[in-house]
């Protein structure tokens, strides 16, 4: 298996294809999980935490001084599932333009992976949180 | 109770008249032929093939609006209507039918007392009580109508180990408590609480006591006129009934000098321009349509627990109780909270440490149980007990030690997985 560091979105696709079982699934969003790297404790304000989730989760984003500037993500949460799933997030727009995020088709790639089927609606509505905060981010950050 | 004393509840036979238990999984999440181990009857109980069965009669053969049709199908539904009334008159031995209100559920049944009592009699300076233990139901609507009519909400504290903290009842409950609003049992905690001196001592001080009885109706039933009750709010759906259906009990001099809750449909007696006058009782409570079939097929809920006998279910939860305790706290770091078993009902709400209540919930639903996570909308509770959510696995008179058993395993198999 990749680690969640070297892997793609779309390998992440072909894997959680590979393995039908939402068991098996839910072990490698475990793994992703633990190998989030931990956000400083420091940066877990009320400002930094997502409404709209059963766990506590809190995310920050800062845009890179390249010349082609990127938003780079740091996400955490208390329950490692969850964290799988920032991880997930993470895969899909680290690294990318605010631009580039904002042109992302993330319902299509939850649906791809299954999460539509197996995640709870309150779950999903966190993941949609999550996702909100990620895109006013973006937003705002291609404003400017 | 003692176990051997008490008659037994023949569990493998009540399952069958549980079709949802019987039932594997839809193919999905589960492997194939998993059978639901349901632990979340706190929530909301299945239904037993009697319910099902006399909602679907009711449709198939006489519906019609209440309290309107001359012809036989309303004719018919108004009787059934009226059966099921006296079934829960029954039930909560109450000394009327006027004094059963169908509602939608019980935080409906506790906004009505809070606005239609509280919104007509509580003056600046009257205080209400309430408990740290509360669901959010039993707290908010309190809130509202305190903020409202400028009186002050009090908080009854409770011990460490999750039991009334009754030693501050004496400094809390005076001659400005204006109405005492507890729950019979915590639907976090499990702890039943002693409802009889509770009313009494709310009596002594010339105040009022609702009782929020959603919990601990499916347990055992209270009797309002030994308990010296004034209010009582439960709902269908945890007493193995349908939804949108609940009940509100309140004393008949009471009711009869509260104003109405809601207005219209068949709440009045006469509509005039600028006035109106209300109906007799229950009616000037039960404004526009009530949810007939599930009010009818209450009764068959009711009588259903009546049938199985309250001593036999009362016998069996403690049993799985003690046993459900004993093998969840033989897991190194999981922390049950709430009372010593005999001081509550068979709710076990746990944590581990290292674990986070979201993930064991999920890992939980992948061998098939259910059980539930969060502040189960007790915001409160878990402040006071300093934990920001717990896994609640509740017991019903369904389940058996099997279930039990299968909880621990899948427990095991959720911290193999976190802890990798």
């Amino acid at each position: 298996m990749s680690t969640a560091s070297t892997m793609t979105i779309d390998e992440l696709i072909e894997e959680f294809d590979d393995l039908g079982d939402w068991a098996d699934q839910c072990e490698v969003l475990i793994d992703m999980g633990r190998e989030l790297p931990p956000m400083d404790e420091s940066l877990k304000t009320e400002r930094t935490k997502v409404h709209g989730c059963q766990s506590n989760v809190w995310m920050v984003a800062a845009l890179s001084d390249d010349a082609r500037p990127v938003l780079e993500l740091i996400a955490d949460s208390d329950a490692m599932i969850v964290k799988g799933l920032l991880s997930v997030i993470l895969l899909a727009y680290s690294g990318r333009t605010p631009q580039e995020i904002l042109d992302v088709d993330i319902e299509g790639i939850f649906r791809r992976l299954g999460l539509d089927r197996h995640l709870s609606t309150a779950r999903r509505n966190g993941l949609a949180g999550m996702v909100k905060r990620v895109r006013q981010i973006a937003a705002e950050a291609a404003a400017a | 109770m003692s176990d051997s004393a008490a008659p037994l509840l023949d569990v493998a036979a009540v399952r069958r008249d549980f079709p949802i238990l019987n039932r594997p999984f839809e193919q999905g999440r589960h492997r194939k032929g998993t059978l639901p181990v349901f632990l979340d009857s706190a929530a909301s109980a299945q239904k037993p093939q009697c319910v099902i069965d006399r909602e679907r009669d009711v449709e198939e053969r006489y519906f019609a609006n209440a309290y309107r049709g001359v012809y036989w199908f309303g004719a018919k539904v108004d009787e059934e209507l009226e059966a099921s009334r006296d079934a829960v008159r029954r039930f909560l031995n109450a000394d009327s039918v006027d004094e059963i209100v169908f509602t939608s559920g019980t935080t409906m049944s506790l906004n009505l007392v809070a606005r239609a009592w509280g919104g007509k009699f509580l003056q600046p300076g009257d205080e209400v009580l309430i408990t740290e233990m509360e669901h959010h139901a039993n707290i908010v609507p309190w809130q509202l109508i305190c903020a409202e009519r400028g009186a002050t909400l009090r908080w009854l504290p409770i011990t460490d180990d999750g039991r009334l903290d009754l030693e501050c009842l004496d400094e809390l409950l005076t001659a400005r408590t204006k109405l005492f609003a507890v729950a019979a049992m915590s639907n976090v905690l499990g702890t039943v609480n002693p409802i009889d001196e509770l009313a009494r001592r709310a009596h002594d001080v010339g105040a009022l006591i609702c009782v929020d009885a959603a919990q601990s109706a499916p347990h055992g039933p209270l009797d309002v006129q030994c308990s010296g009750l004034d209010f009582v709010a439960f709902s269908g759906h945890k007493v193995f009934g349908p939804t949108g259906v609940g009940v509100c009990y309140g004393r008949r001099e009471l009711f009869d000098a509260m104003n109405p809750f809601l207005g219209g449909g068949h709440m009045i007696r006469r509509v005039f321009k600028n006035h109106s006058e209300w109906a007799e009782l229950p009616a000037k409570f039960e404004a526009g349509t009530l949810p007939i079939v599930q009010a009818i097929a209450l009764q068959s809920a009711v009588e259903y627990v009546e049938r199985l006998g309250h001593d036999a279910i009362a016998a069996h939860e403690q049993q799985l109780l003690r046993y459900a305790t004993e093998q969840l706290t033989s897991v190194p770091g999981l922390t049950v909270y709430g009372p010593a078993i005999e001081h509550k009902g068979a709710i076990c709400s746990f944590t581990i440490d290292g674990v986070s209540a979201e993930d064991l919930a999920n890992l939980l639903d992948i061998k098939g149980v259910c059980v539930r996570h969060g502040h189960h909308c007790t915001m409160p509770l878990h402040d006071r007990l300093g934990i920001s959510a717990s896994v609640r696995a509740s017991f019903s008179l369904y389940n058996t030690r099997e279930d039990v058993n299968r909880l621990v395993d899948a427990i095991q198999f959720a911290l193999e997985r976190l802890r990798g």
